[in-house]
């Protein structure tokens, strides 16, 4: 009985739970992002496809080079066109990003979309005041006087936790910590209530109680405003602790997608193991660590068929060297209807029970 | 046991390497006529510590704890401004350039970049040759032979020896980093960062192959990281360090299952841990509130009270020293104990 | 504040003053002839009698140079040929051979150096920034590309040959003819007299600060801050002249600085070719007729000036640059 409470306050990591809305809000299908450089084009994104529901969280996780920054920055249009090739589409609460002018992009970045950086040192500018950045955006979307958007900064300092807001509102980035320096930065990304939140690796340069600290506050202001957050990371962690789904990313495609519990708990595609294997984990029996072999692969010449079979140890199993010579679909492989993964295993949950799991911490 | 180098004094029964009472405080300039010198940064301020042969001690902490520093000063690049850093029973830390060549060689230092830290203008050969002739360690004629050996043992193909380091990969530069520390033939290795650049696949590559060097070589480390999961899987021991002082030290196992100092407590139970979605109970949260103070004015007495719930009186005005406070742990704190019921739970 | 403002004018009047010693030192004390040097070919005994006593120059060293120092503070008076000459403070000398004190002769040119050295880096900062944000905002169309190269030409012409150009082809055709009247006088005739040479200082260095301005921008426009503005939804145009101006821009007002203080003292090619009576040319005739009180006069009000605007660049760059206020 008290188990049956405990479940509906709080889910598995004893955060409340969030009500998700039925439709997606942001709507990516079939996205190539390519780069043409001298040395060839880069292949950065390549046919990536999700969808996004309001007052959800969905992690999008990978290593350097999978694409995952570059999508985002596409969702938010901020690729310079004159040396991007973009094509498929992204719709934020219907309206088509890709192709719209940079005017009428104006009216979705900022107001219906926002974005958090990694970096909140340098992702502020160092010559204007925290007040000053966040009233920018503000007046930009709202017909208002300098003074109401200084109120308006004022309340969204406190609101994010920064203590003493009136006098931190005149201050600038410089005199703030990095963790109050990330705390403005949300406070600028939400000043104009965005219903979708891209937050790119917010607490990679952050230390871990920080991170923390973040983490929590991002956490309850979706959980007020409701919107939907796109959190990129490379930090499964953070992703067990933050996310409703993960998008694992490889090679500027999804090779996994599902909810967290499920992606974590049992994966289906080998790179999402060899991740799982390779995170030296705090808690457990420490155990050695099964690191995948290789290298992720060039942008500029991706293998042919599965992008991860040069590194997969499991390619042998599957009959008629099919990894090598045909890409897989991002498919549902089992019964469970609610995920997908992108491999040629006939029947990788066993191979997951049987072999990978003992391996794990 | 390996001969005595020439040059280094041994000795005998005394530990590899001991940090006794050790301090960096950098002089900051001050506003001139008025203040020179008035300000200090005390970065490191009484680290004391020992490293036994082979051993592995981690030392973790925030930004600005001072575990970067303590690993320049255990490799001599800074020198400190008090206490006594002796290696194999001798006081190195105030010696001349000239004295201290035979150490420099036994203690070697991995960076954590591995972009910035090889000359972009040298081929691997040449780096790493440099590091063999720098200390006499084969003659001219085998030297080729030796820098393909090493880079064999960190797994990169020998014959890469006339590459330049930008054709290499960010994981296969930070191996050529380790076979340069390596061509000294070292009896510590101080890896300040080593895998913090790297990407989950590749750091777990070469953390397993410290671990295989370590095992094979007997070689110690003091090993550098802010991961706590990182230190956890490579250290036998490890030391919590907050604003320049050590505020735990334990092995590993009592240190992450039954840390006592409330700093340990809230660091653990802020790592975001992948365990919750197998089953592992959710950590009780200690959430610290606010930044860590400023190194040139810390706190009086316990440096962690402006931060910490238990603090009381006594905590601003004596300093704690460490303690054990269970077997192998070692704690710096008055109010000390076990931690609450479900963080052991959750990191057991 | 207060504080960093008084230490940074305390270490320049410092700098200012052991110039002044050392250039008196290497002027009127060296074991060289100052009499014979400045009483030139036709010296009588008695002139060169009244200039060494003028110049108290068989006084001991340093009552000298405090004499000289006194002069500055407070003025003082030169008895040459049985009249005495005032000599108003700042007295910086009297050139026996002008017959005149050397702050007076100073005071008349130092207007025509300013309005010539001012008004070109009026034109070359103006134009060299808006031609370098340009460049840098459409980085490799054409546009950039011969933004660029005309830049590359431009500088590697010598300055002088431009000048004489300028002087021999453009003045009277194109350009009214250099001449300098006082602004006060009649601002008009003020402009158009000085208009050659502004253009030709002006463009000159313009090549230069397109591509300062070029290089600078670029990299701003690079910095994260420009993506999170650009994240905002502002305009592309606000982003540039507000977010990436603002950065980009700190480091070439430095430059421009130390340009001027560099024309300032350095304007001999533009005064001569065109005929503007400035301190170049003061400095110049004052060399030709070894008149060391003009030369020490000008050397002072040189480093002064130099002095100065370094002062003024620090000062200004912590208005600029929040961070480094308080220093």
């Amino acid at each position: 009985m008290d188990q049956t409470t405990q479940e509906a306050q709080t889910d598995f990591r004893g955060r409340r739970p969030r009500v998700p809305g039925e439709e997606a809000y942001l709507e990516v299908t079939d996205l190539q992002v390519r780069f043409p450089t001298a040395d060839g084009v880069v292949q950065a994104v390549d046919g990536l496809t999700y969808s996004l529901p309001l007052g959800r969280t969905l992690a999008i996780v990978g290593e350097s080079g999978s694409g995952k920054s570059v999508s985002s920055m596409a969702v938010m249009g901020l690729h310079d066109r004159k040396s991007t090739f973009m094509s498929g589409s992204i719709k934020i609460g219907g309206r088509e990003i890709i192709g719209m002018s940079e005017q009428e992009l104006n009216t979705v970045r900022g107001v219906e979309a926002a974005m958090i950086f990694q970096d909140p040192q340098s992702s502020m500018h160092p010559y204007f005041t925290v007040g000053d950045q966040i009233m920018e955006s503000y007046r930009q979307h709202n017909k208002v006087s300098k003074k109401a958007a200084k109120t308006r900064a004022v309340e969204m300092l406190d609101r994010v936790g920064i203590p003493n807001p009136q006098r931190r509102v005149d201050q600038y980035p410089h005199e703030f910590s990095g963790g109050m320096r990330q705390r403005a930065m949300i406070a600028m990304a939400l000043v104009n209530d965005p219903k979708l939140l891209i937050a790119d690796e917010p607490t990679t340069a952050l230390d871990v109680t920080v991170q923390a600290q973040i983490l929590d506050l991002i956490a309850d202001l979706q959980r007020d405003f409701g919107s939907a957050v796109v959190f990129i990371t490379h930090d499964l962690g953070v992703v067990a602790e933050i996310a409703d789904d993960i998008l694992v990313m490889y090679a500027g495609n999804a090779v996994e997608h599902g909810p967290v519990e499920k992606i974590l708990g049992t994966p289906l595609h080998p790179y999402a193991w060899g991740l799982l294997e390779s995170i030296p984990a705090v808690s457990g029996t420490p155990g050695p660590l099964h690191p995948i072999p290789g290298a992720p692969p060039s942008l500029l010449a991706m293998p042919s068929g599965c992008a991860f079979h040069p590194r997969c140890e499991f390619r042998e199993r599957v009959p008629g060297d099919m990894c090598r010579t045909l890409r897989p679909e991002l498919i549902a492989r089992t019964a469970d209807t609610g995920r997908a993964s992108r491999c040629h295993l006939k029947d990788p949950d066993r191979v997951f029970e049987t072999e990978v799991l003992p391996r794990l911490p | 046991m390996t001969p005595s180098v020439k040059g280094v004094r041994k000795v005998e029964g005394a530990p590899l390497l001991e940090l006794d009472d050790v301090k960096m405080h950098f002089s900051i300039k001050g506003d001139g006529l008025l203040s020179r010198g008035a300000k200090k940064v005390q970065a490191v301020d009484g680290v004391s510590f020992t490293l036994k042969e082979g051993e592995t001690l981690g030392l973790v902490g925030e930004s600005g704890c001072g575990k970067s520093t303590t690993a320049r000063l255990i490799t001599r690049l800074l020198e400190p401004t008090g206490g006594q850093i002796r290696f194999q029973g001798v006081d190195i830390a105030h010696m001349k350039e000239r004295q201290l060549r035979p150490y420099r060689r036994e203690i070697q230092l991995i960076f954590q970049d591995p972009y910035s830290s090889l000359n972009p203008r040298h081929t691997v050969g040449t780096i790493i040759g440099t590091a063999l002739r720098t200390h006499d360690m084969v003659p001219k004629t085998g030297e080729l032979k030796r820098v393909q050996e090493l880079l064999e043992m960190v797994g990169l193909n020998p014959e890469h020896y006339n590459r330049y380091p930008h054709e290499f990969s960010g994981g296969q530069r930070q191996r050529i980093g380790i076979a340069r520390a390596l061509a000294a033939r070292p009896k510590v290795i101080v890896a300040d960062e080593p895998v913090s650049a790297l990407d989950v696949s590749i750091q777990a590559q070469v953390m397993n192959l410290l671990e295989n060097l370590r095992s094979e070589l007997g070689i110690a480390f003091v090993f550098i990281a802010h991961d706590l999961g990182v230190v956890r899987h490579f250290c036998d021991r490890v030391a919590v360090m907050y604003l320049g002082r050590v505020v735990e030290e334990g092995g590993r196992d009592a240190l992450y299952q039954q840390p006592h100092h409330p700093y340990t407590q809230a660091l653990l139970s802020a790592v975001p841990d992948i365990g919750v979605v197998r089953g592992v109970p959710p950590k009780t949260r200690i959430r610290l509130q606010g930044d860590v103070p400023s190194p040139v004015d810390p706190p009086s007495g316990c440096r962690f009270r402006t931060r910490c719930w238990k603090a009381q009186d006594i905590c601003a005005t004596q300093d704690p020293a460490l303690f054990d406070t269970a077997p192998t742990l070692h704690t710096a704190c008055h109010f000390a104990e076990p931690p609450a019921e479900s963080i052991v739970a959750a990191v057991n | 504040m207060l504080l960093y403002f008084l230490r940074r004018a305390a270490s320049a009047i410092s700098v200012i003053f052991a110039t002044l010693v050392a250039s008196y030192a290497l002027f009127l004390l060296a074991p060289t002839d100052p009499v014979g040097t400045i009483c030139g070919p036709k010296c009588t005994p008695d002139r060169a009698a009244d200039i060494s006593a003028a110049l108290h120059l068989e006084d001991p060293a340093l009552q000298q140079i405090g004499v000289y120092l006194k002069g500055i503070v407070a003025g003082r008076e030169y008895e040459i040929g049985g009249t005495v000459r005032e000599c108003d403070a700042p007295c910086l000398g009297y050139s026996f051979a002008l017959g005149r004190p050397v702050t007076e002769l100073i005071a008349d040119a130092l207007p025509v150096t300013l309005s010539i050295v001012l008004g070109g880096a009026v034109v070359y900062f103006s134009v060299g920034v808006l031609v370098g944000t340009l460049a840098a905002r459409h980085r490799g169309t054409t546009l950039d590309r011969v933004a660029v190269g005309s830049s590359l030409t431009i500088n590697s012409v010598p300055y002088f040959i431009v000048v004489l150009l300028v002087a021999l082809y453009a003045t009277n055709v194109v350009l009214p003819a250099a001449q300098y009247t006082s602004l006060l006088e009649n601002p008009l005739a003020w402009a158009s007299g000085l208009l050659a040479a502004w253009i030709t200082l002006g463009l000159t260095n313009a090549a230069s600060y397109t591509r300062y301005s070029r290089a600078s921008m670029i990299e701003s426009l690079g910095q994260d801050y420009v993506r999170t503005a650009r994240s905002k939804g502002i305009s592309e145009r606000r982003v540039v002249y507000r977010h990436g101006v603002r950065a980009g821009l700190t480091p070439v007002v430095t430059i421009v600085g130390l340009d001027i203080a560099y024309q300032l003292t350095n304007t001999l090619f533009t005064e001569s070719i065109f005929g503007l009576p400035g301190l170049g040319r003061l400095t110049l005739n004052a060399f030709n007729t070894y008149d060391l009180p003009v030369l020490l006069g000008s050397v002072l009000v040189g480093s002064t000036v130099l002095v100065t605007m370094n002062l003024i660049i620090d000062i200004l760059y912590t208005f600029l640059d929040p961070r480094v206020r308080l220093a």
